[in-house]
């Protein structure tokens, strides 16, 4: 933990990812600073996964470098300094919240008084005997974020935590991912929502496996004269078509 | 940190069976009520039973393990738990040991009920010290568990897996020495059969089924019989891919 915060926490140069013949990726290099909450932005199927599994060290075939906490991908996650939620929630089923997060503690070599402390933040202290299977879709979501949140990583890669939760949750997701980058975290969240951009600190724009831009949500909408990152992104878009 | 990826993963298997209950009576009953047709389809000829009564106790563990290890596999492939516990600190080979750990206890549970109902229900003789029985029984399981673990990687649907298993487990069903000497089979038949794991587990429990002690030759068929199984679970260990296309 003795990183210097002001060095980005992901670095990627020259990253390309084939997948099945196909470029899924093609030539990104950007960097994600440090303790801020960072958008991936962009309609589904652009590659905004396959670049969180890079950054996990997950992602076969990768060529260029990523730098992950100033590791090479993998290296850290592997470490348990990262923490990853999946688009669809990568937890047991057939076992209890409780002991799905004991599970996953236990890898980290976490005892009880985390797993409770991490269901708390989550809104999920009082379902520890439930069953995963006989929860709502958001409670599923909830159970898999608390997974990741488990080792208090410095670096979080949520794709798409908010998909398909109720306003009021969701809502009270992003005020939990704004405490959390208060605290030095880093938050990758990927989303094809347009509307979540506003709430990140930095935006990656992106677009059939490009980068379309980098920046603040206030920045990129000035740099393109809209209204809101909807229209920035489309602007976006269209001029890259002129090119 | 193997050690803590074993344990707990151990202990999240069991916790899964444990919740389905119907499996796990299907795995206890189902042996039992082979073994019990078996005895009495031979009702007339008594001698059949005595003689693949024991082999075939210990050749349930292999199949049972072989369909639950496959299918639990599968399912942590396409769930995204697998994907997840690739990007943790977890070891594969403490992955694999654990799911071993928890197959071997219930193989131990499987082989025990099946083998007093054989020997309090339905007379059936053996010779040989029981706990050679067990072992030899655990050891298949873990044959089962690791191949299925193994061929799991090659499925890409639950039906694909279930195939898996008249394709890899009959044959050598087939060729163990179970149904025909294996010196009246062809002789490529008789070759092949000579070097598969299932073989050297027939003949170890034939051995136990017939004669008392312990002998140079069972503990020989027993090291083939667990260095395959221990082999197989290494090469299960090795399809988990930390990094997938």
């Amino acid at each position: 933990m003795s990183r210097d915060v002001s060095s980005p926490a992901v670095t990627l140069s020259g990253v390309s990812v084939r997948r099945g013949g196909r470029l899924v990726l093609q030539d990104l290099s950007l960097s994600v600073p440090s303790g801020v909450i960072v958008g991936l932005i962009g309609p589904s199927g652009c590659g905004k996964t396959t670049l969180m599994r890079t950054m996990i060290g997950l992602q076969a075939n990768v060529a260029g470098i990523v730098d992950v906490l100033d590791l090479p991908a993998g290296v850290a996650a592997r470490q348990g300094e990262v923490g990853y939620m999946t688009q669809d929630p990568s937890v047991y089923g057939d076992l209890t919240v409780g002991e799905n997060l004991s599970y996953f503690a236990a890898l980290l070599n976490l005892g009880p008084e985390r797993v409770s402390e991490v269901m708390g933040s989550v809104s999920l202290a009082d379902m520890s005997d439930a069953v995963v299977a006989d929860l709502s879709g958001g409670q599923r979501a909830r159970v898999s974020l608390a997974v990741a949140l488990l080792a208090d990583p410095p670096l979080l890669v949520l794709d798409e935590p908010t998909v398909g939760l109720d306003p009021a949750l969701r809502t009270e997701l992003w005020a939990e991912f704004a405490r959390l980058a208060a605290t030095g975290t880093t938050v990758v969240v990927s989303s094809h929502v347009m509307d979540e951009a506003s709430r990140c600190d930095q935006l990656i724009l992106m677009r059939d496996g490009r980068v379309l831009a980098t920046g603040s949500p206030t920045e990129l909408i000035a740099r393109t004269g809209s209204v809101d990152v909807e229209e920035a992104f489309l602007r976006l878009v269209a001029d890259r078509g002129d090119t | 940190m193997p050690g803590s990826t074993t344990s707990a993963t151990a202990t999240r298997v069991l916790r899964q069976l444990r919740r389905d209950r119907r499996t796990v009576a299907m795995l206890l009953m189902i042996p039992t009520g082979l073994l019990t047709l078996v005895r009495y389809a031979f009702d007339a000829r008594p001698e059949v039973f005595q003689r693949v009564g024991l082999p075939l106790i210990g050749v349930f563990p292999l199949v049972s393990m072989f369909l639950v290890a496959s299918i639990a596999m599968l399912r942590e492939r396409r769930s995204g738990t697998l994907e997840r516990l690739m990007s943790l600190p977890t070891t594969k080979l403490g992955l694999v040991a654990g799911y071993a750990t928890a197959f071997a206890a219930v193989a131990v549970a499987q082989t025990g009920v099946v083998l007093s109902m054989g020997v309090v229900l339905l007379d059936l003789e053996v010779a040989g010290p029981m706990w050679l029985a067990v072992i030899v029984a655990v050891a298949n399981a873990l044959l089962g568990m690791a191949l299925g673990l193994l061929l799991s990687a090659f499925a890409h649907t639950e039906f694909q897996a279930i195939q898996f298993m008249p394709a890899f487990l009959l044959p050598q069903f087939l060729l163990c020495g179970l149904l025909v000497d294996r010196h009246a089979m062809a002789r490529p038949l008789e070759v092949i059969s000579a070097v598969l794991p299932l073989t050297f587990a027939y003949d170890a429990l034939r051995w136990v089924a017939d004669r008392g002690g312990v002998s140079n030759e069972v503990l020989v068929d027993l090291a083939v019989t667990a260095i395959m199984a221990l082999g197989a679970l290494a090469a299960g260990a090795l399809t988990l891919k930390r990094r997938s296309p």
